[in-house]
């Protein structure tokens, strides 16, 4: 193997030299090269360890479409080095190999293991005993397959692009070329993609050139993702033409396989466009005049043709490819052997139509040139070229090439699935060729179906006596080439949301935790500390994660009385009730504060992870109901804080001039003040169990508002003490205490249920589950001894399951250990004695109804 | 799924960036019976053809419309606000 002088079309930059690594060896190439065209040069052609045999492969087609030259390149496997670029100080690898790619392990499959393991052995040989199934698949996973998915990211980033075209040209050929310049005739916005790295230089007036590019597929709504360097383009066109052009067929015979053995375009490509030698003496093997195309090829190289085998007449001669170390040696015809060091063979071309039958597209088997042929082609498509079926004139091959007591035939080199493989398929019943093909996996490789696709058809019909028409082609489907996995991820997003105090907490040196899709501070310090430090003194908690929706309009509160089972018509402005959102199920949805700010206007809170959900369904109901009212999501656009303790109305007292007195601003009183210079709505709440004000303002203000209040002395708390604080309370946390089949009456809601009220969201469920009664109810409990059961444990009667506990904390002001559980209906009586487990062990623990701290809500109001 | 969706709002879009909310349903009446309501809670009509539908254009303008999609095809044939009576009980 050598590096040919200086050839006319060669995309070689022979000034620039870049160099790599591989198996520990510095591969010299010249800037234009592919990873696997300079380790030709270089001599190296074994380059790959094939599936399930470990055969040695070299390369087949050179044009990135079988698995043949696929190889590890810096962490990434699965490359196919034959079309990918050099890289200076790329590390290049084997893969699927155990030892070296010369001496790998595995081959003794090969060797060995050809009756012991056909199509499908393992379904039938590695199933007992059931329980070591998974040694097995390790183990068969570790002997078969392609490259390991690296541990590690190595570091590629990828990303997603929509893009809108007038017109899509796939592929570059002459057809394609021609379609794209006549469509630009007509106006922008056509792009051409080809997968070939050397159009990517190629200028064609008003016409957009992506190469190397693929076109993974053609989907619903005509969405043709095409595949470009670390981008994944979505392209919509209003019109696809299809220039794909025809694949150069393999032939079956007994080692087709072998190291040396190509196809005519690879030769060409190898030669032409990387100035490479693929070999010395060549025998070529056609059904076409693949031996006149490539013999220009072969000519300009310097290769000399030993023997040509022409197909053309019809004969099935009997031939065989002998090789050493994996090699091509000699070629053996009818008894005659000639040695050689290449082999092209070419069993004609077959249209490259899968575009076309993923877009709808009927196919049809030629049965004069043996080719399938797209028929029907869809309206907004149109196919150019020789995909059309214009291949020319050429013989049918032969299903296979063999002599008796022969090697081993390769009808699909990605899978290692051989003739004996699909007519063992035959023989034990698959009798359509869908289903011998999710059997024998021909067709499901890398290549999918390029160079197996045609020859299994032939080879099934031949087994089965049916013609090929009858047999039929097997359905084309997406992805048309591989994908790397990172490129249908996209890049790597993750949600993420901080509050505009979030830096507040960064500074104070909180422990930051997910809350949905928010940050929040889980504590700053001790939990218990700031526990005490609301319940004695002063406590602040950003709660600006709530959603806050304004609903305003004049059916304002008609539109919230129909939706909530609450009342709220009756309200008056500057006053806050607590509201349950249920669905006509009767289910329990979301929960918040409703305060009215005037009478056509409500600002209403929901749970943090709830924001959107409950958004969305305000808009819906209303696009049902068509009420004037506007719905305003302002989550992001306020901060809020809760302000709690016994000193709350002393520091807010502080921070404002307007009065702040118990009988100014009340128990569930909504104002708008002046808060240390920033106008704040201020809601006179309790979730933690002590006086509090929960202060919204203008984001940007946040700060400001928030280090005001700490120079009170508040001490900021977090999300767990908040836990500690509202479960005294036995407030519900919706989704922590309650699921999706808890209702209003189960939950211990009654009294939210205004069920004289007109129609609501969720009343005829709720009066039916009143109605027929509840097996189950919500209720506090706490431990009579000191154990604490964790969240999600059992409550059991007579050493059954009978409920399940959903929140439980220790509460040092009350130094109880309490919680919330789910108890048999006829077990959520107050003092009703129940057991937990905890640790395995029942522990004995009293039903309690109500707050278990200040339950009168003195504190509160005071 | 790849099909384009017209937001009545925006135009045609990929779906990818639309809620659906399910079929469009009648609400039963005040003094529905268990079986009624359990039919509009759980049940669907499911058809293999063309449905009314809600979609949201969730990732866009937010507005809720109605589609009538050939379930087969996923062909919009098309998409619309409803008019609505003010307080109409649907």
């Amino acid at each position: 193997m050598s590096r040919l002088p200086i050839q006319p079309g060669e995309l070689l930059d022979r000034d620039t030299v870049v160099r790599f690594s591989f198996q520990g060896r510095s591969i010299e190439a010249f800037a234009g090269d592919t990873f696997g065209s300079a380790l030709y040069a270089s001599g190296r052609t074994l380059l790959s360890r094939s599936f399930k045999y470990h055969r040695p492969r070299g390369i087949l087609c050179c044009r990135g479409h079988c698995a043949n030259c696929m190889m590890t390149v810096d962490g990434t496997p699965n490359v196919r080095v034959c079309e990918t670029p050099v890289r200076d100080g790329a590390v290049v690898e084997g893969q699927n190999v155990i030892g070296s790619l010369d001496r790998d392990l595995f081959s003794v499959v090969d060797k060995v293991g050809g009756p012991f393991t056909p199509v499908g052995f393992y379904y039938r040989t590695m199933i007992r005993p059931r329980r070591l199934w998974p040694l097995y698949e390790r183990f068969l996973r570790n002997a078969a397959g392609l490259g390991k998915v690296p541990e590690r990211d190595p570091h590629n980033r990828y990303d997603v692009e929509h893009r809108e075209a007038r017109v899509l040209v796939v592929g570059g050929g002459r057809a394609g070329r021609e379609a794209a310049a006549e469509h630009a005739v007509a106006g922008p916005g056509v792009v051409l993609v080809d997968e070939l790295p050397e159009l990517g230089g190629l200028e064609l007036p008003g016409v957009e050139v992506l190469a190397p590019a693929r076109a993974i597929g053609v989907w619903e709504g005509g969405l043709v993702p095409v595949e470009h360097g670390n981008l994944l383009l979505r392209y919509r066109a209003q019109h696809l033409v299809v220039a794909t052009g025809t694949i150069d067929q393999p032939l079956v015979f007994p080692g087709n396989d072998l190291v040396g053995v190509m196809l005519p375009g690879a030769v060409e490509r190898l030669v032409e466009r990387y100035a490479v030698k693929p070999g010395e003496r060549a025998v070529v093997i056609a059904a076409d005049d693949a031996a006149d195309r490539a013999r220009a090829a072969l000519d300009q190289a310097g290769i000399e043709i030993v023997s040509t085998v022409r197909l053309t007449d019809g004969r099935t001669p009997a031939v065989a490819a002998n090789g050493r170390k994996g090699q091509v040696r000699s070629v053996t015809v009818d008894g005659r052997t000639v040695d050689c060091d290449l082999v092209v063979m070419s069993g004609g071309r077959q249209p490259a139509y899968s575009l076309l039958a993923m877009a709808g597209a009927k196919v049809e088997y030629d049965a004069a040139r043996g080719v399938l042929v797209p028929a029907a082609i869809p309206d907004g498509i149109s196919a150019t070229g020789s995909v059309t079926g214009a291949v020319g004139e050429q013989a049918v091959p032969a299903a296979s090439y063999t002599a008796a007591r022969s090697g081993k035939c390769f009808v699909c080199v990605c899978e290692d699935v051989t003739t004996k493989d699909v007519k063992r398929a035959v023989a034990e019943g698959f009798d359509s060729i869908e289903l011998a093909k999710r059997y024998t996996t021909v067709t499901m490789g890398p290549c999918q179906g390029r160079y197996c696709h045609v020859q299994s058809i032939r080879l099934y019909a031949q087994e089965t006596g049916a013609d090929e028409a009858a047999v039929g082609a097997t359905t084309a489907r997406p992805p048309w080439t591989p994908v790397s996995m990172g490129l249908l991820a996209g890049r790597h997003l993750e949600p993420m949301k901080r509050s505009s105090l979030h830096h507040r907490h960064e500074e104070s040196g909180a422990s930051l935790i997910w809350a949905g899709a928010w940050k929040r501070p889980y504590a700053y310090g001790d939990v218990e500390q700031e526990v005490r430090a609301v319940h004695e003194d002063l406590g602040v908690i950003d709660v600006s994660t709530l959603g806050k929706l304004l609903v305003q309009g004049p059916d304002a509160a008609e539109f919230l009385e129909r939706l909530y089972p609450n009342r709220f018509g009756d309200m008056k402005p500057g006053r806050i009730r607590y509201g349950v959102l249920t669905t006509d199920a009767g289910r329990i949805m979301d929960d918040g504060t409703v305060a009215r700010l005037a009478e056509d206007s409500y600002y209403v809170t929901t749970t943090s992870t709830g924001a959107d959900a409950v958004n969305g369904w305000f808009e819906w109901w209303n696009a049902i109901w068509g009420y004037d009212v506007e719905i305003a999501n302002v989550t992001g656009a306020l901060a809020a804080v809760n302000v709690a303790g016994p000193r709350a109305r002393e520091a807010l007292s502080a921070l404002t001039d307007a009065p702040v007195s118990n009988d100014a601003i009340s128990y569930l009183d909504a104002k708008e003040l002046a808060v240390a210079g920033v106008t704040c709505l201020v809601l006179r709440i309790g979730f933690v169990g002590e006086l509090g004000y929960e202060l919204h303002c203008p984001s940007p203000a946040a700060e400001h508002l928030w280090d005001a209040i700490v120079s009170q002395g508040a001490v900021p708390f977090g999300l767990e003490p908040q836990r500690v604080l509202r479960l005294e309370k036995a407030h519900v946390i919706v989704g922590q205490d309650t699921d999706s089949e808890s209702n209003l009456i189960s939950a211990g809601m009654p009294w939210i249920a205004k069920l004289d009220k007109d129609d609501w969201v969720g009343k005829r469920a709720t009066q039916l589950v009143q109605a027929a009664g509840v097996r189950e109810c919500l209720v506090g409990f706490e431990m009579e001894n000191g154990k604490l059961p964790a969240e999600g444990g059992q409550v059991v009667e007579n050493g059954r399951p009978a409920g399940r506990v959903t929140s439980a904390r220790r509460s040092a002001v009350l130094g109880k250990n309490i919680g919330l559980a789910w108890v048999r209906s006829e077990a959520a009586e107050e003092g009703t004695r129940i057991q937990i487990r905890v640790d395995g062990r029942p522990e004995p623990a009293t039903v309690r109804h109500g707050a278990f701290y200040d339950p009168e809500g003195t504190r509160l109001r005071s | 799924m790849s099909f384009l969706l017209s937001c009545p709002h925006c135009g045609p879009r990929p779906v990818d960036e639309f809620g659906y909310r399910g079929e469009v349903l009648t609400r039963p009446a005040d003094d529905a019976t268990l079986r009624e309501l359990c039919d509009y809670v759980y049940f669907r009509d499911n058809v293999a053809g063309v449905q009314r539908e809600w979609w949201s254009h969730r990732s866009g303008c937010e507005l809720w419309f109605v589609a009538e999609r050939d379930t087969r095809t996923n062909e919009v044939l098309r998409t619309e606000v409803p008019d609505t009576q003010r307080g109409s009980r649907q």
